[in-house]
C-alpha cells in the first residue's frame, strides 16, 4: 500500500462543499460504470468559482489532475452524502487530502471507497502554501514536509481508518477481517 | 440515554450504548433514490454477485426524485436502471415515474415544464415521500443515500445520510457500523410568533453553533415549545441538521407523532407497528441551549453558506433577481399555505418558481380553497411559476433544462431550500439565500429581502 506521496498541491481553502469538488449536473454519472468514472473524474473539483480559483484542479480537456495532493482549511466535503465527490478525486488521481477538518459524510466515504486519505492537518497550511508548492506526506510517520522550506507538519494519526482505506474501502476491510462471509463476485 | 442513544442500542441488540461506541447497527429501511441509487445498485452486484438478493425487499425504498423531468438522456436512464433493480428484486416499494414496470422513462420537453408527466405511483422528493407513504416510524432506524434523510429525525427516529459503498453494503447484509455520536440538544421554549416559521428556528441555531458546530453529533430538539410545532415544521427543522454537520436530527414523540405516523401507514398499507424512545432523565449530552420560539424573528442566511445569518430586517432592500418556494425542505403544504398568506391579492415582482416537494402536495394545493380560490389558484394569480412535476428541481441546480435552474451568472435568488454553497442552484457564479417560505413571498413581492410581517399585518 502506498505510504508516501510526493508532489505539488491544490490548495483550497474552507467550506469546500460536494457541490464545488462535483457539481449537480454530473450526478447523472454512475460511478461503477467504468467509463463514467473515468469522466467523474475529468470534473473534479470543477464547481470552484473561477475567480477565486484560477488554475483549475483537472485542465480543460483532461482525464486526470497533475496534482496529487489537496490541501484545504475547515470543513472540507460538507454538504451532500454523493459518494460521486470523493470519486471524483480519486479518479482525478488525487491520493491524499490535507485539511484542517472534514465534514462527517465525506469523511465516511473516503473510507468506505477507499479512493483517497483524508488526513487532518495541525496546521493552517491552506494560508502558507499555493497551488503548484511542492510536498511530500508520509502516512506512517504522520508528517507533510514542505519542499521548498523544509518545514515539517504533523497530521492527526488516522487510526482505525487507515487499515480500511489500505485494504481498498469497506468491502475488502470486511472481508479481510472476517467481518463479512459473502465471497466478492468472480467476475 | 439521550434519544439517539436509545435508538441505536435498540437497534444494535444492546441494553445500553454511550456516545464513541463502535457498533454494528440493524436497519429498518434503507432508500435511495435516482442520483445515487444506480451506484448503490453497481455496488451491490459488484460486492454480492450479480444474482444477490437484498437483504429484505421490503425495506428497500427506492424513490425517483431528483434529475426527473429532464431531457438528459443519462438522468432518463438512471430511472430505468432503479425499474429493472426494483422488478429484478421483487421491490414493493419502488415509486417509479411511469406506470409500466417494463416501459421506459422519457422526459417530453415538448409538453412543457408545468402539466403533470408522471404516473400514478410516483411519490416526488424522497424525505417529503417517506413519511407520506408511511415509511417513517418512531424508534426505527432509516439510512438513505442522501443527506437530508435526516429530516426523518422529526418522527422520532434515527435517520441518517450515507454514501453509495455503505448503503450497498447495507442493501446486502441489513447492517451498519456507525459511531454512536455525542448529542447536543436544544430545549424550545415558547411559540413561534406570526410570520416567524420553523424554518426560521433552525437557521437560528445553525447561526448560533456555526455550520460545522454539529460534526459528527445528533442534534436532538426537545423542552415543551415542541407540542407547538406541527410534523411540517419539526421536518423542515430535522431536514437542516445537516446544515450544521449532524449527523441526525432527532425529536421526542408525542400525539401528534402518533396521529400522523398511524393515519400514513394504516392509509399505504406499510408496518403499523412502531416502539417510540424516550431520553432517560439522566442523559448525558455536550452541549445545552435553550431556544426561546417568541424571541425568534424571520432570518435569511446569506451566500455562501447556511451559517451566513442575518435578521432579514437587516438585509431589508438587498434587491433580487429571483425566489424559489420548493424542496424537501420548503416544498410541503404547510410552507405553500404560509406563502399564500403573504402573497394573496398582490403580485410577486420578481421572477417567482414553485415547486411542490410531492404530487400529493399538488393534489391538497390544488383541493384546498381559501375562499373562492384555491391556494394553487391564489400562488399563480400572484404570478408564481407553479409546476405540476413535483419534485428536486432546481433546488440543486441539476441539469440545465431543470425547471428553475439559475443558468446565468450574477442572479440573486431567495429561497426556501436549504443549500447555498456556489452554485448550488446552478450558476456558480449566482447566489442563494436562505429564507422561510413567508419570508421568500415577501421578498418576491417587494423584489427586494423583505420581513414578512410587513404584509401580514
Ligand atoms: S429537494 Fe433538494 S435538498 Fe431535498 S432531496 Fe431534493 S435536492 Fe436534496
Amino acid at each position: 500500500m502506498q505510504s508516501v506521496f510526493t508532489g505539488a498541491v491544490y490548495v483550497v481553502r474552507d467550506n469546500i462543499d460536494t457541490d464545488q469538488i462535483i457539481p449537480a449536473q454530473f450526478l447523472n454519472l454512475v460511478p461503477t460504470i467504468a467509463e463514467e468514472y473515468e469522466r467523474l473524474g475529468s470534473h473534479a473539483l470543477c464547481g470552484l468559482p473561477d475567480a477565486l480559483y484560477p488554475t483549475r484542479y483537472v485542465a480543460e480537456g483532461q482525464l486526470d489532475s497533475t496534482f496529487p495532493i489537496i490541501v484545504a482549511g475547515r470543513n472540507f466535503g460538507c454538504g451532500s452524502s454523493r459518494e460521486h465527490a470523493p470519486i471524483a478525486l480519486g479518479s482525478a488521481g488525487c491520493g491524499v487530502v490535507l485539511a484542517e477538518s472534514f465534514a462527517r459524510i465525506f469523511f465516511r466515504n473516503c473510507i468506505a471507497t477507499g479512493e483517497l486519505y483524508p488526513c487532518e492537518l495541525t496546521a493552517r497550511l491552506c494560508e502558507e502554501l499555493k497551488t503548484g508548492d511542492e510536498v511530500t506526506v508520509d502516512l506512517d510517520a504522520a508528517t507533510v514536509t514542505v519542499k521548498a522550506s523544509g518545514r515539517v507538519v504533523p497530521l492527526k494519526p488516522l487510526g482505525d481508518v487507515r487499515p480500511v482505506i489500505d485494504a481498498g474501502g469497506l468491502f475488502d476491510y470486511a472481508r479481510e477481517s472476517g467481518m463479512i462471509d459473502q465471497p466478492a463476485a468472480t467476475a | 440515554m439521550t434519544l439517539t442513544e436509545k435508538v441505536l442500542a435498540r437497534a444494535a441488540g444492546k441494553a445500553s450504548v454511550q456516545a464513541g461506541d463502535n457498533v454494528w447497527v440493524n436497519a429498518d429501511v434503507l432508500m435511495t433514490h435516482d442520483v445515487c441509487g444506480p451506484g448503490t445498485i453497481g455496488v451491490f452486484k459488484r460486492e454480492f454477485g450479480a444474482n444477490a438478493k437484498v437483504w429484505n425487499p421490503d425495506g428497500v425504498v427506492i424513490i425517483p426524485d431528483h434529475y426527473i423531468f429532464t431531457a438528459d438522456s443519462l438522468s432518463n436512464r438512471n430511472v430505468d436502471i432503479l425499474r429493472e433493480f426494483a422488478r429484478d428484486q421483487g421491490l414493493k416499494y419502488f415509486y417509479d415515474v411511469i406506470d409500466d414496470p417494463n416501459g421506459t422513462w422519457k422526459f417530453d420537453a415538448a409538453k412543457g415544464s408545468f402539466a403533470r408527466q408522471f404516473g400514478a405511483r410516483y411519490a416526488g422528493v424522497c424525505h417529503a415521500a417517506l413519511p407520506e407513504k408511511g415509511h417513517t416510524r418512531p424508534g426505527e432506524v432509516l439510512f438513505g443515500t442522501d443527506s437530508h434523510t435526516c429530516m426523518a429525525g422529526a418522527f422520532n427516529q434515527f435517520a441518517t445520510g450515507i454514501g453509495n459503498t455503505d448503503a450497498g453494503f447495507v442493501m446486502g447484509t441489513g447492517k451498519l457500523l456507525l459511531k454512536v455520536p455525542e448529542t447536543m440538544r436544544f430545549r424550545l421554549e415558547g411559540r413561534l410568533q406570526p410570520g416567524v416559521m420553523a424554518k426560521d428556528v433552525i437557521l437560528h441555531v445553525i447561526g448560533e453553533i456555526g455550520f460545522d458546530g454539529a460534526t459528527y453529533r445528533a442534534m436532538q430538539f426537545d423542552g415543551p415549545g415542541v407540542a407547538g410545532l406541527s410534523m411540517d415544521d419539526r421536518m423542515t427543522i430535522a431536514n437542516m441538521a445537516i446544515e450544521a454537520g449532524g449527523k441526525n436530527g432527532i425529536f421526542p414523540f408525542d400525539a401528534r407523532t402518533a396521529e400522523y405516523v398511524e393515519a400514513r401507514t394504516r392509509l399505504n398499507g406499510t408496518r403499523q407497528a412502531y416502539e417510540p424512545v424516550e431520553a432517560d432523565a439522566d442523559q448525558k449530552c455536550c452541549y445545552e441551549r435553550v431556544v426561546d420560539l417568541d424571541k425568534l424573528e424571520p432570518l435569511v442566511a446569506c451566500h455562501p453558506d447556511p451559517g451566513q445569518r442575518k435578521t432579514a430586517k437587516e438585509l431589508g432592500g438587498m434587491k433580487l433577481d429571483r425566489a424559489y418556494v420548493g424542496s424537501c425542505t420548503g416544498g410541503k403544504a404547510s410552507d405553500f399555505v404560509e406563502f399564500a398568506r403573504v402573497v394573496r391579492g398582490r403580485k410577486v415582482a420578481i421572477d417567482t418558481f414553485g415547486v411542490p416537494a410531492t404530487p400529493t402536495i399538488v393534489r391538497e394545493l390544488q383541493t384546498t380553497w381559501w375562499g373562492d380560490q384555491t391556494i394553487w389558484q391564489i400562488l399563480q394569480d400572484a404570478g408564481v411559476r407553479l409546476t405540476e412535476n413535483a419534485g428536486c428541481a432546481a433546488c440543486l441546480g441539476g441539469p440545465v433544462d431543470t425547471f428553475g435552474r439559475m443558468n446565468e451568472a450574477g442572479l440573486k435568488c431567495i429561497s426556501a431550500t436549504n443549500r447555498n454553497f456556489p452554485g448550488r442552484m446552478g450558476s456558480k457564479e449566482s447566489e442563494v439565500y436562505l429564507a422561510s417560505p413567508a419570508t421568500v413571498a415577501a421578498s418576491a413581492l417587494a423584489g427586494k429581502v423583505t420581513d414578512p410581517r410587513e404584509y401580514l399585518s
